[in-house]
């Protein structure tokens, strides 16, 4: 019985697998046919093919490594900054009641402006050179993992801290083998928005002004009319985020092997 | 105090530089007896609820004690008192003063079970059980584990035990420290009827094997009589009857006596329940509807 079953359910496997695909081909096509026979001007939209000759052709002269490089050093040194100073305040207000005492409700204040909000005031004190964009990155992505570090400290299960130091875990050990490992799932889950917020941030700031990276490519295209450059810096974007939550993806599944809901 | 335990002390006051074991882990079962608790007039409250009212026990080494009584009337507390976790607000409490334990003077050997296992899901089971311990006592914990019959799991995470096994890992982290005196703080409360029988048998072989003084504060009458010397319930936070068991081990669940016994301590525990308004007539008469419905003794 189960072997007449069996080419059923090859078949089955077969459609769940090609079925997601179907859309966007047939959308691809659509596209294809649209701007081929002129129904769709090429200023609004190009040819799928033309976006990807013209990908190549970035290839090719080496200016897409050149800006993906640019914008991708930009977008991690702001995480950098912001993300390890959140998680440093975070651990710290996290750990230390004075500390929270004297900084939390400030910083809980000062998480309720928008950072695009800061723009104005972000040209004004940077002007509109890397600082401006390092900065409103940083921003952005500081208070989810300030946010989040300092929940998961605060929610670490108190019965497992006192378990702990019934078997006689204190200080850094106490910290390192209990409170770190418990609060750390929100970290990461900090971590992960902090990098969908990182992209949003980048692209703003590099679409304002630069003269480097996939901003300033897509802005520079547009000037010229070319539709296609501009669609394939959208496309890096997308890329770069995607790649930015998968690795994120995959240092919760490492980080946190242990967790029934990673497995 | 007696001839063994003052040749004990003699042997203790060896010449000095004689090498002494420093992790519990090395001393034989048979010198690490239990401890002796006795506790005179413990007082407990939280705000204004006093818990603990004057509450005295007695706890001969070696014994397995049980303690019953109704949800809320200060069991966990006074485990917590005991277990260092929480101080008395009176009383006097003393732990191990009968002891004769030669390699254990400065601090008795106390460990608490809790009702959830309380294991790290970041850690392997192997190193839930070393918590605490250098790296030299990863075969002492193996042993622990061997002890409880899981081995075989060493390496797992918690989150892929069962219940019952994760209870098991539990006491084996307790017992890698050679306890001298183990509190019990519902241990079984979560697991099946089949599981407790399991664990019972494991609980006793242990108790039985490593000589510890056992305290253990339970739910389940039943659970109670088949594994204690003596069943203490607490009433109005102090001990309202205190039964000693002269049953013979192993025992016998379905047995007369051990029916009986059950009998006696629970209408005693339910009497309280009476007392409430609104509750059953007598408690024999809770006895048989509990009877009739087939339900176990669980209070
Ligand atoms: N940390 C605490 N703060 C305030 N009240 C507490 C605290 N711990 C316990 N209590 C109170 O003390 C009383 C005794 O609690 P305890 O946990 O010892 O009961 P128990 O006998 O173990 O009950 P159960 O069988 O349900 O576990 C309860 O009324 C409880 O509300
Ligand atoms: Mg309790």
């Amino acid at each position: 019985m189960s072997a007449s079953r069996l080419p059923y359910q090859s078949w089955h496997r077969l459609g769940a697998n090609t079925l997601p695909w179907l859309l966007p081909l047939l959308i691809l096509g659509a596209w294809e046919y649209a701007a081929r026979s002129g129904l769709l001007s090429t200023r609004v939209l190009p040819e799928p093919w033309a976006v990807v000759k013209a990908a190549w052709h970035l290839v090719q002269t080496g200016e897409m490594w050149a800006n993906l490089k640019v914008s991708a050093g930009r977008a991690f040194a702001g995480l950098a900054i912001g993300g390890g100073l959140g998680l440093l305040l975070g651990l710290l207000t996290g750990l230390f009641v004075p500390a929270q005492v004297a900084l939390d409700t400030t910083l809980q204040m000062l998480r309720n402006i928008p950072p695009l909000a800061m723009i104005p005031l972000v040209i004004l004190w940077f002007g509109i050179d890397e600082g401006a964009k390092l900065f409103l990155v940083a921003l952005g992505v500081f208070f989810p993992l300030y946010l989040n570090t300092f929940h998961g400290i605060r929610t670490v299960d108190r019965n497992l801290i006192e378990m702990a130091r019934s078997y006689g875990l204190s200080g850094w050990r106490l910290y390192r083998d209990v409170i770190l490992p418990g609060a750390l799932p929100s970290i990461l889950v900090g971590l992960r928005f902090s990098l969908g917020l990182m992209w949003v941030l980048l692209i703003v700031a590099e679409t304002i002004s630069s003269s480097s990276g996939i901003g300033y490519m897509t802005m520079n295209a547009r000037e010229f009319l070319q539709t296609d450059v501009v669609l394939v810096g959208i496309l890096l974007y997308a890329l770069l985020g995607k790649i930015a939550d998968v690795a994120a993806k995959g240092l919760e599944r490492v980080c946190l092997r242990w967790h029934p809901s990673y497995t | 105090m007696s001839a063994a335990a003052r040749t004990q002390l003699l042997r203790d006051s060896a010449p000095a530089g004689r090498e002494r074991p420093v992790a519990g882990a090395a001393i034989p079962a048979s010198d690490r007896n239990g401890l002796a608790v006795s506790i005179r007039g413990l007082e407990k409250h939280y705000g204004e609820r006093q818990v603990l009212r004057g509450l005295s026990l007695d706890i001969a080494r070696g014994s397995f004690v049980a303690i019953v009584g109704r949800s809320g009337c200060g069991k966990s507390t006074l485990l917590r008192i005991v277990a260092g976790l929480e101080q008395a607000d009176g009383g006097r409490l003393e732990i191990g003063a009968a002891s004769s334990c030669p390699a254990c003077e400065d601090r008795p050997e106390v460990r608490l079970m809790f009702q959830d296992a309380r294991l790290l899901p970041w850690k392997s089971v192997i190193d839930n059980v070393r918590l605490g311990l250098p790296r030299s006592a990863l075969p002492a914990a193996r042993d622990a584990l061997r002890d409880v019959g899981l081995e075989d799991r060493a390496k797992d995470w918690p989150a892929a035990l069962s219940g019952g096994q994760r209870q098991r890992v539990a006491l084996a982290r307790a017992l890698v420290h050679r306890p001298q005196l183990l509190l019990l703080d519902e241990p079984l409360g979560a697991l099946d009827a089949l599981t407790r029988i399991e664990m019972h048998a494991l609980i006793e072989r242990l108790w039985r094997e490593h000589g510890f003084t056992a305290l253990l504060v339970t739910h389940d009458v039943q659970e109670a009589v088949a594994l204690a010397d003596r069943v203490v319930v607490i009433e109005d936070g102090a001990i309202g009857l205190d039964q000693a068991l002269g049953l013979a081990r192993p025992r016998a669940r379905g047995s007369q006596e051990f029916a009986a016994l059950e009998d006696r301590v629970l209408t005693r525990v339910l009497q309280q329940h009476g007392a409430d308004p609104g509750a059953l007539a007598s408690p024999a008469e809770q006895i048989d509807a509990l009877r009739q419905e087939g339900v176990r003794w669980v209070i």
